[in-house]
């Protein structure tokens, strides 16, 4: 669990987040939903570790990384795993190299047991037969799932997703959302994913923190999100046709 | 922002840079790239260049210097004092500050802002130093090689070029070129190349590691990062000759 109380932060004296406060449960896929420039990847950023925060604690299970060491910050760092808007896959490596670099650098397994490992990651986000080519010769979607895969190599406790369906078509969208909610009750893993997917909200939405303007503006979960009466959230959720058409058709089967 | 805030930075990211690494091994394999990559593959230019170089200089030479009063042998001593002092050490790490110096910087600076050096951070790798130390070692280590290989081939430059323009003959350049010689010019210009190759990697590092934007913003930091390193580079030349020579 991971539990973030009264964060803050600013950029250039522009506050970019304003005292928000969650809890993202363990085995759950929590979501952090909201406009692009809401905040999102600055929270999420923070809560990893990549900026410091002005105010707030951010625990995870219990352990306050304000005021652990650089060694505990570094252990702790071991147990999470990150996947980024466009993988950040190391260009160098191959996609093999890729998900084997954790291992490389913080076991002492053998490298018999580390390529099982790999391969078992692999094979768990279905990438067949592409261990040795780059990531420059693999679509976008396999390098979400390369990074997804190398994300988990070293069995993490918390994985965090930056806009992973972004710059994907639906059909592998829903498959990346599959994937990450599988993987996170399958390893009970406390996930936090920023998305402004809203196929991803209906699908895998345990958990969702609605952030407007660097404020938290509304918790809930995928079964509450359409029947808020929070305007802002409504502003964000309804915004295209698609899914106005779908509320209508919804409230008409909640009449009859 | 001010020279001191980067010169600051400069130093604060030095000191991530020289930490223990977190597996020598894994260190080991990346140096031995690096080796390659930046030294190994840069030896092709840098004799390509040393050879018209030196004979450029042999030419120069004969037309500017040689009179009845002088010996013709000056022509070989000439090239060679020009090769080991300023040549092969100052202008061929002019040279390599724009070859390896922006390939560090676009390196870097691509990796900043795809996220890559983020996603090593949060892996719990330091990655300034992962990134930066091989690559410092590389060009450090590899520099006087570099050098002895620009000074062989500029003398060849001037064995050609001397007897062809009728200049000089084969056996007076030899001469020339073993006339004289003053050791002390291989250590203070391998001293020089110790610095300077340290500049080469170290100051294109700090340029790319710390790029934010886009594209851009990537190819201004190498073009920095070379203008920068090569401002260094002559400055420091000032700085050591002085100190050298006093």
């Amino acid at each position: 669990m991971i539990e973030i109380k009264n964060i803050c932060k600013s950029f250039e004296g522009r506050d970019v987040l304003k005292d928000i406060s969650a809890v993202f449960q363990k085995g759950k896929t929590n979501l952090i939903i909201g406009q692009s420039g809401s905040g999102k990847t600055v929270l999420l950023k923070s809560v990893v570790g990549l900026f410091d925060i002005d105010e707030g604690e951010i625990l995870f299970d219990g352990r306050n990384t304000l005021i652990m060491d650089f060694q505990e910050q570094k252990l702790l760092r071991q147990e999470i795993g990150m996947v980024f808007q466009n993988g950040a896959l190391f260009d160098s490596l191959t996609v093999e190299e890729n998900v084997r670099f954790p291992m490389d650098m913080f076991t002492t397994r053998t490298m018999k047991e580390k390529v099982m490992r790999l391969n078992f990651c692999l094979d768990r986000v279905n990438i067949k037969d592409s261990n040795h080519l780059y990531p420059s010769e693999i679509s976008g979607g396999m390098r979400k799932r390369v990074a997804i895969a190398r994300a988990i190599a070293l069995n993490p406790k918390y994985l965090f997703c930056d806009e992973p369906n972004s710059g994907l078509d639906p059909v592998t969208s829903i498959l990346i959302d599959a994937l990450i909610k599988e993987i996170t009750a399958e390893f009970d893993i406390t996930t936090i994913i920023n998305t402004h997917d809203m196929n991803s909200v209906m699908e895998i939405g345990d958990n969702i923190l609605f952030i407007s303007e660097g404020q938290k503006c509304w918790e809930g979960n995928s079964s509450q999100i359409f029947n808020t009466r929070n305007k802002k959230l409504n502003a964000f959720v309804f915004a295209s046709p698609f899914s106005k058409k779908f509320r209508e058709i919804k409230q008409m089967e909640e009449d009859e | 922002m001010g020279l001191f805030y980067h010169v600051g930075q400069y130093f604060l990211l030095m000191v991530r840079v020289f930490k223990k690494p977190e597996k020598n091994s894994i260190y080991i394999r990346q140096l031995i790239l690096e080796i390659e990559k930046l030294g190994i593959n840069s030896i092709g230019i840098v004799a390509v260049i040393s050879v018209f170089m030196g004979g450029i200089i042999t030419l120069q030479l004969t037309y500017n210097m040689v009179n009845p009063l002088m010996p013709t042998y000056i022509i070989g001593l000439g090239n060679r004092d020009t090769l080991i002092l300023e040549f092969s050490s100052t202008v061929l790490s002019l040279m390599l500050a724009g070859k390896v110096g922006s390939n560090i910087a676009s390196e870097l600076g691509s990796m900043r802002i795809t996220e890559q050096i983020d996603s090593m951070e949060i892996m719990g790798i330091n990655s300034a130093s992962y990134l930066i130390l091989p690559k410092i070692i590389a060009v450090v280590f590899i520099s006087p090689f570099l050098f002895i290989i620009s000074v062989f081939c500029g003398l060849v430059g001037g064995l050609i070029t001397g007897p062809l323009s009728g200049a000089v003959t084969i056996a007076t350049y030899l001469t020339g070129i073993t006339t004289l010689f003053v050791p002390f010019y291989v250590s203070f210009s391998i001293i020089k190349t110790l610095v300077f190759g340290f500049l080469i990697a170290s100051v294109p590092a700090y340029m790319g590691y710390f790029v934010q934007g886009g594209a851009l913003e990537v190819g201004r930091a190498s073009t920095k990062a070379v203008v920068n390193t090569s401002i260094l580079i002559l400055f420091f030349d000032l700085v050591l000759t002085q100190l050298l020579f006093k």
